[in-house]
């Protein structure tokens, strides 16, 4: 179950520069720390995160383990055509979560 | 572990010297958010960047979901949480006929999954159960505190409100020392707040997770495990008329 919230605007004007918003539950596990028992507690973290406009990849970012658990992020985008706007979080391991909201251009 | 101990000892010449002031006087009452920073502010205000909303979604997924050998999710008996849970949260804890002890709204929450539901309860503290209570105390959120005035609560009330102000350990301070008398000077780095607790579960950015206020008090000082629930329910009569934050951010 991907907890995730993400926020874009519903509505916004041709060329408009919107603001988008996505932050994921995620613990962002350094893997330079050690648990009660001694031994390190694996890493955990996720690694990239990529926004898609109608298909077409717009924003992206690589994490590193200094991000703050929970990751917050936030960036524009110009509002060309109504569509969907796709989220994705590819951990460690290579697993995906994803979220997705409409937009709708006039 | 983190403790206030060590923030104590470097405050404890400023404190303790002091001749208690009067107390919180009526008016005065004012939440944890009062005394943060303008950008802890701006995080807890907005639903898209406060993290403990990653919870209350969470929380709203959960409430959906058929649970235990009653295969029935909350839904399936309580329909909309944003009608029938409104206002629980600012009323908690309650008292439990069954173990005829106070529940806070945790437990309430465990007691219908194990009873009506018949599912394992959730572990203290776990994601599900604190992302279940965070959406149940949501839908109280901007409504007052309004504690339950259940006569049988009262004993253990009032042995919350003498825990409150017993002075324990080395430094002999009982947390009424600092919440009540102290409250708004500085310790070591913090700002002394009054204790109330308005935003539980929270989101607490030392954590970097939600906690419940047990978590907190366990945090806050060693040596009141005995009787948690007695003072949670003397906490909350402070907090009275307060609002209720749900899911609130504290440093
Ligand atoms: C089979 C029906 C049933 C299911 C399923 C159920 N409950 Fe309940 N719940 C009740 C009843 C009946 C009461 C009131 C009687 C009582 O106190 O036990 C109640 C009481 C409560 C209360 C206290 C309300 C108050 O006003 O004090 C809360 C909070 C609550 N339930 C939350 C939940 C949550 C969260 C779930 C899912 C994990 C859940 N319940 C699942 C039947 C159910
Ligand atoms: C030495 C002073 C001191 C004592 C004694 C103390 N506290 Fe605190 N308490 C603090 C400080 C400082 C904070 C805020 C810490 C922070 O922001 O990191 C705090 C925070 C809290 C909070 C969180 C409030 C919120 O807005 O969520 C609660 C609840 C609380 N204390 C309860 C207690 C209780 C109950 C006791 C007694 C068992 C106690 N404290 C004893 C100094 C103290």
């Amino acid at each position: 179950m991907a907890r995730a919230l993400v926020n874009v605007p519903k509505m916004a004007r041709q060329g408009e520069v919107v603001e988008i918003k996505a932050m994921i539950a995620h613990p962002m596990e350094t893997g330079y720390r050690i648990g009660p028992n001694g031994s390190n507690i694996p890493r955990d973290i996720i690694r990239r995160f990529a926004c898609s406009y109608n298909g077409e990849e717009v924003f992206s970012a690589d994490l590193f383990p200094a991000v703050s658990a929970n990751p917050f992020i936030a960036f524009t985008l110009v509002a060309t055509t109504s569509g969907t706007i796709d989220f994705t979080w590819t951990d460690d391991v290579g697993k995906i979560q994803t979220a997705s909201a409409m937009i709708t251009v006039n | 572990m983190h403790a206030l101990w060590p923030l104590a000892a470097v405050g404890a010449a400023a404190i303790c010297g002091i001749v208690s002031a009067a107390g919180i006087e009526d008016g005065e009452e004012r939440s944890g958010v009062d005394f943060m920073t303008p950008e802890t502010q701006a995080l807890q205000a907005d639903d898209m960047s406060n993290p403990g909303m990653l919870w209350v979604l969470q929380g709203e997924q959960l409430w959906q979901q058929a649970e235990g050998r009653a295969d029935v999710a909350c839904a399936g008996c309580h329909d909309d949480a944003s009608q029938t849970m409104r206002g629980v949260a600012a009323r908690y804890s309650a008292f439990d006929a069954a173990t005829e002890r106070p529940i806070d709204l945790a437990g309430r929450i465990n007691s219908c999954r194990a009873e009506r539901q018949q599912a394992e309860p959730l572990a203290p503290e776990s994601d599900a159960l604190l992302a279940l209570t965070a959406y149940v105390a949501h839908q109280s959120r901007g409504m007052p505190i309004t504690p339950a005035t259940d006569a049988r609560l009262a004993p253990f009330r009032d042995n919350g409100r003498r825990l409150f102000q017993s002075r324990i350990g080395q430094l002999e301070l009982s947390c009424a020392s600092c919440h009540d008398d102290d409250w708004g000077k500085r310790l070591g780095g913090s700002v002394i707040p009054q204790a109330h607790p308005t935003g539980y579960p929270l989101f607490r950015l030392e954590w970097q997770t939600v906690g419940s206020l047990q978590r907190r008090l366990r945090n806050c000082m060693i040596g009141v495990r005995a009787e948690p629930l007695d003072l949670e329910l003397h906490l909350t009569e402070r907090a009275r008329g307060l609002l209720v934050e749900t899911p609130a951010v504290r440093p």
